[in-house]
């Protein structure tokens, strides 16, 4: 079974005036099958969090380990850590002009799964995937990105999930920005992969609304470049109603 | 209509929609078009026409000082059955028929060829296998002329292969007859080494369709004018071009429309990507609708991708009206980076760093390639950009 640990990680970026250090030693195990949700202010340092495992080059790790089923995250390269089993459904997708959907979902689902899909079995599979997720069968031709919609964006993050089948997925903020219609789907998306049981589910957030279609088995506070509190479900409910107030007193939260 | 996006420092995306009374396409020219090189001033690089050129590079083809020698040219012409082919002197009334010079370099081959080679698709004559001619250098300077004429209502498909190493300085003429169609495919795919100028003139009869591909990979400078003028109403010309100008390259392509005769439709898209240091393309689109040129359909686009840093994009269309009863008019450059966010992207979904390139470039390409409409031809040129890939270091 997989198993994702985080363990004391430190992460700087580079600002104006020198490193300036984001994550300040996070903790956290994340094994196939759960879900964990990490909710935190704006400026908090999740997507930090997010980007340093999948190996974002803006992020420097400094300290800390990052380990699936013992082996070294860290030392992999980004398409090295994709094809290990992690995913990043990110916040602010981008755009890759020239390239169709359709080529480069073919071409990522033939890097992970170490073969090319047969073509019409593949062909079969992405238009169902598409249409669980609502989407248009002309969105296959269009660019990567390239226009879409917020909505469409993360869509098409759901749709990559679905079809490259990770072992840890990363979910950076799918929810933001989407209205009500469009969060429906994209969770829907989201609890089909959690139901396989094949992925351990970390689930970025600013808001508890999504918590309402996806059911964590644990929450955790992220302030000031850590966890701030762990608890069940029960933590997001008190979040709702007293907001971050209290883990944001003192700290400094850009 | 014009737009210009994510503009790389040190690249230049400008365009212009002027309505003028009288053209500046020709005034902003250094001297009229002519035949003789005489009449034309040796540049210092600042004219218009001249500035993004770097002329150390021409070997003397600016200045006069570049003379024919070294191993000839070959040049190779395989013609289906009924086509024919003769050597004639520049008094030959086609020759130059189409356009006449319109810099120095263009003139100064005109002024120098020996013979012009002038091909010839009698009328009605329907071609089904491609015309080729395939220029291949062994490191000679040359000068030439090309004519490829069709009769009215003939049709054909010609394919200009250019290879090896030389400095060759030809202009190319297409005289279409009325209702005759035409598609002629210009490959560059010179030696790193080879210097490339030439102006590419159609004169597109009533009725008659020009379609031009120019396809630019190689050589160290290629500076090709595509152009065109119609002899008469209901023309369409469409050009497409394609440059993958990597480190040191300078590929410019200079294009000129000029609708004088009513009712006559243009299209042009160019896409270029470019890597490497020092690479640098320059596209110039100038479209020119006269008075006279009443129900004009005009469209202009380029967009060229930038892969690396060092690389250097000069885009610039220019569209000039002079009447206002036209069906359409527009342009549009813009010059887009692959940049890190694209390729961290590309990666995260598993896809190693050099495969997400060429993903990128042969996506990029195949729009464009897939607008042509030759299957054949599409085919060739996808498996030609696939070669330059795998030898490229993207
Ligand atoms: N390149 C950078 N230079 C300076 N500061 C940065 C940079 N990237 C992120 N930050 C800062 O790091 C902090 C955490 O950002 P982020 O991880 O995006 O937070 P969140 O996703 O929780 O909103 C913020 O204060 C942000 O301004
Ligand atoms: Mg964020």
């Amino acid at each position: 079974m997989a198993t994702l640990e985080i363990h004391d990680l430190h992460v700087s970026v580079e600002a104006e005036n020198g490193p300036r250090e984001i994550l300040k030693g996070v903790d956290l195990t994340v094994k196939q099958g759960e879900t964990h949700a990490i909710m935190g202010p704006n400026g908090s340092g999740k997507s930090t969090l997010a980007y340093s495992l999948a190996g974002h080059p803006k992020y420097t790790i400094t300290g800390g380990t990052v380990t699936l089923d013992g082996e070294d995250v860290l030392e992999m390269s980004v398409d090295e850590r994709a094809r290990a089993g992690v995913f990043l459904a990110m916040q602010y997708p981008v755009e890759v002009p020239g390239v169709s959907v359709s080529n480069f979902l073919r071409t990522s689902a033939t890097a992970i799964r170490g073969e090319a899909p047969k073509l019409r079995l593949w062909v079969k599979e992405v238009k169902e995937a598409m249409e669980r997720l609502q989407m248009d069968p002309s969105f296959a031709e269009r660019n990567v990105n390239e226009g879409f919609s917020g909505g469409e964006k993360k869509r098409h993050e759901i749709l990559q999930l679905e079809l490259l089948k990770p072992a840890i997925a990363i979910l950076d903020e799918t929810d933001s920005g989407l209205d009500v219609d469009a969060l429906r789907t994209v969770s829907e998306g989201v609890n089909r992969v959690r139901e396989t049981g094949q992925v351990g589910t970390l689930l970025i957030t600013h808001y508890t609304r999504i918590l309402r279609y996806i059911k964590p088995d644990q929450v955790h506070v992220f302030a000031n470049g850590r966890i701030a509190e762990s608890g069940g479900a029960e933590l997001a409910d008190k979040l709702e109603a007293e907001g971050y107030e209290a883990y944001t007193k003192g700290g400094a939260t850009a | 209509m014009a737009e210009a996006q994510n503009i790389p420092s040190g690249s230049t995306t400008t365009g212009s929609i002027a309505v003028a009374a009288e053209s500046t396409v020709a005034t902003r020219m250094s001297a009229p078009p002519s035949y003789d090189v005489a009449d034309f001033p040796v540049p210092h690089g600042r004219e218009e026409e001249w500035r993004f050129t770097p002329l150390a590079r021409l070997k003397g083809l600016h200045d006069g000082s570049a003379a024919a020698g070294g191993p000839d040219l070959k040049i190779d012409i395989s013609a289906p059955e009924g086509v024919t082919h003769e050597l004639v002197d520049r008094a030959d009334p086609r020759v130059g028929k189409a356009g006449k010079p319109v810099d120095r370099v263009a003139a100064q081959a005109y002024s120098t060829f020996e013979k012009a080679s002038v091909v010839t698709v009698p009328k009605e004559t329907v071609l089904t296998e491609p015309i080729r001619i395939a220029v291949h250098g062994e490191g000679g300077t040359a000068f030439g002329h090309q004519v490829i004429e069709l009769g009215a209502f003939a049709e054909a498909v010609v394919v200009i292969d250019h290879t090896g190493d030389a400095v060759l300085a030809a202009n190319v003429d297409y005289l279409l007859g009325d209702g005759a169609k035409l598609t002629v495919v210009s490959v560059q795919d010179w030696d790193k080494t080879a210097v490339h100028t030439g102006q590419h003139n159609a004169l597109v009869g009533r009725d008659a369709t020009f379609k031009s591909v120019v396809v630019t990979f190689g050589g160290d400078l290629v500076r090709l004018h595509p152009r065109v003028t119609y002899a008469g109403p209901g023309g369409e010309a469409e050009f497409y071009g394609l440059y993958f100008t990597e480190q040191g390259q300078h590929h410019e392509h200079r294009l000129f429309v000029d609708h004088e005769a009513a009712n006559c439709r243009s299209n042009v898209v160019y896409k270029g990507a470019l890597q490497g240091e020092d690479a640098h393309a320059v596209w110039i689109g100038d479209v020119l609708i006269q008075a006279s040129a009443t129900g004009t359909d005009t469209y202009e686009l380029n967009r060229n991708l930038v892969l690396t840093d060092g690389a250097r994009v000069d885009s610039v269309p220019n569209l000039e009206i002079e009447t206002g009863e036209i069906v359409g008019a527009g342009h549009a450059s813009a010059t887009g980076r692959f940049d890190d966010e694209q390729l961290f992207y590309l990666m995260a979904r598993g896809i190693p760093a050099d495969e997400a390139r060429r993903l990128v470039v042969r996506g990029f390409f195949a729009e464009l390639v897939q607008q042509i409409g030759l299957p054949d031809v599409e085919e060739r040129l996808m498996s030609k950009i696939e070669a330059e890939l795998e030898a490229s270091s993207v």
